[in-house]
């Protein structure tokens, strides 16, 4: 099957910094994928090469096996870009909006996916607005109405949720899931790691233009320790066998590493022998934002 | 609707809804000019010995208004497009380069014509003209207004910021405009500066121009059309050359 976006070898270069060095990622047709890194890893040098907005330097980009650079009109009607800043063109409402971007994408009598869009995104009472009168959240919205315009099979979201209430992500987050459910390809960057983790089936992290880990985003999650166990005891020292365990402490509570709940058993006991008492306890299970730190630790980039 | 008929269109809707600050303020600004120059002006001597002054002084304004609105609209709409970052909504989609270059240009060409047209029917109400040669009229307010909206868009793709933009405006354009013959027949200078006009090539535009109102000019309108042609060639060449190495638009 023709991968969604493929992207082998990609090096680009700012001046002096290198951007990419060297990016290899496939994303299947229908996945749901998330491209994570601190500011400055190249997740959006990566997005604006697929959109054809940035070329490589070398190396080969290909969107539903469209060259972007080559084949670049048929590998921009499939793809559908939401970008990072809330950008608008002052001149137009909404519904001018919309109509104007289906234009340039060669469809004439789009009216009818326009009023759809609008009408998941919560568009439709502002489709006479001028673009300029309307909040932050709503432009947001528009410009994610003007990336579905032509239906792409692959859609790109740079962190559409940066800056955006509660209500409104939670409303995008469910159209883009049921947009995923429907077939389309979801890349999704984000900072908000909590986010990616109930989105995302698969993620990437980049490192200083690097992927520096690139699995299911429960084989990232499992891969570390397995889970945490948080303690508060009578005594204010921490049994000395329990010491290799610790992952931290503060105010008198200790967080210890787990590699599976067989381990609680032996912690209790070793906390009994030292006559401690147990005032609080809970089990806690690492997050993508654990790993995430650890991986960004250990990479060298 | 093709991609290149959307951007044409959006092109001229932009300038439209905007049409108060875009056609009628230039067509004011000229009538100042054509009633200030023709008073000053007044009971000097035939232009060409037969074409009164205030005449002359018609076809030399409407140029100057049609080769300044073109070159305005292409740099100001793409400056204002890049500073704003919607510039994107244009780089995203399937437009070739070819539909971007010509959809800037012909809404540029469009909105010169249209200050053209408001500027002559205006100056109709106080001069009186002859059109001896229409067609030649057209083509070289054509010509003049494809070659300056292509610059415009040269412009508006080179510069980061709306200084960047008013600079090449005033210190390339303008001068080139003013110095082109349009306040006077170049045969009334002296020889020295008569033999540097013939190097702008904003005077065969404005020359041959007036060519179509009096049948009369300085140079072969002939000429003066192959010229303006050539150079058209050359700015198109130039701007496409640009827009497919993406420079920069696409970084």
């Amino acid at each position: 099957m023709t991968p969604a976006i493929q992207i082998q070898q990609v090096y680009k270069r700012f001046g002096p910094v290198q951007a990419l060095a060297g990016i290899d990622l496939e994303v299947a047709p229908g996945e749901f994928f998330g491209l994570l890194g601190p500011n400055g890893a190249g997740k959006t040098t990566v997005i604006n090469i697929l959109a054809g907005m940035a070329r490589a330097d070398s190396g080969s980009v290909r969107v539903l096996g469209h060259d972007v650079v080559r084949s670049y009109r048929d590998s921009r009607r499939a793809l559908g870009v939401v970008p990072q800043e809330l950008v608008f063109d002052p001149f137009f409402s909404v519904r001018e909006t919309l109509r104007i971007q289906s234009g340039y994408f060669g469809l004439r009598r789009n009216d009818d996916w326009i009023d759809e869009i609008m009408h998941h995104l919560d568009l439709t009472g502002k489709a006479d607005a001028n673009m300029r009168s309307l909040s932050g959240g709503m432009k947001r919205r528009v410009l994610v109405a003007q990336a579905l315009v032509h239906k792409p099979p692959v859609i790109v979201l740079d962190e559409p949720t940066a800056g955006v209430d509660v209500e409104l992500r939670q409303g995008l987050w469910e159209f883009v899931r049921s947009l995923n459910q429907k077939g389309h390809t979801i890349i999704l960057t984000t900072h908000y790691l909590e986010e990616a983790e109930a989105l995302c089936a698969r993620i990437a992290m980049l490192k200083q233009g690097r992927v520096v880990a690139l699995d299911t985003t429960s084989n990232l999650i499992n891969r570390r320790d397995n889970l945490y166990l948080k303690l508060r005891l009578s005594a204010a020292e921490l049994p000395p066998a329990l010491a290799a365990r610790v992952r931290g402490s503060r105010n008198g509570t200790h967080t210890l590493r787990l590699r599976s709940y067989a381990e609680v058993e032996g912690v209790l006991a070793q906390v009994r022998e030292a006559g401690a008492q147990i005032e609080e306890l809970e089990v806690l299970y690492p997050d993508l934002e654990d790993v995430f730190v650890q991986i960004m630790k250990e990479a060298k980039g | 609707m093709s991609g290149f008929g959307t951007l044409l269109y959006k092109e001229l809707l932009r300038f439209w809804k905007v049409a108060f600050q875009t056609i009628a303020a230039p067509v004011l600004m000229t009538l100042l000019y054509l009633l200030i120059f023709s008073h000053v002006m007044q009971g000097r001597a035939p232009v060409y010995g037969t074409v009164p002054y205030a005449a002359f002084l018609v076809p030399g304004l409407v140029m100057m208004a049609v080769l300044q609105n073109a070159f305005a609209n292409a740099s100001s709409s793409l400056i204002q497009s890049k500073v704003t970052g919607n510039i994107i909504f244009v780089l995203l989609p399937p437009l070739s380069y070819w539909d971007f270059f010509a959809a800037y240009v012909l809404a540029s060409v469009v909105r010169a014509m249209a200050v053209g047209i408001g500027v002559l029917l205006v100056s109709l109400a106080f001069v009186g003209l002859s059109f001896a040669h229409p067609l030649w009229i057209f083509a070289f307010a054509f010509a003049g207004s494809a070659i300056l909206g292509t610059l415009g868009l040269v412009a508006g793709i080179w510069a980061e910021k709306f200084d960047q933009v008013a600079a090449f405006q005033s210190f390339l354009i303008m001068p080139l405009t003013f110095l082109s013959g349009v306040f006077y027949s170049i045969h009334s200078l002296p020889p020295f500066w008569q033999k540097l006009s013939q190097f702008n090539p904003f005077f065969y535009m404005i020359d041959g121009f007036r060519y179509g109102f009096f049948g009369v000019s300085d140079i072969n309108p002939a000429l003066s059309l192959l010229i303006a042609f050539v150079s058209l060639a050359v700015c198109t060449a130039a701007g496409l050359a640009l827009l497919k190495s993406g420079y920069k638009l696409r970084y």
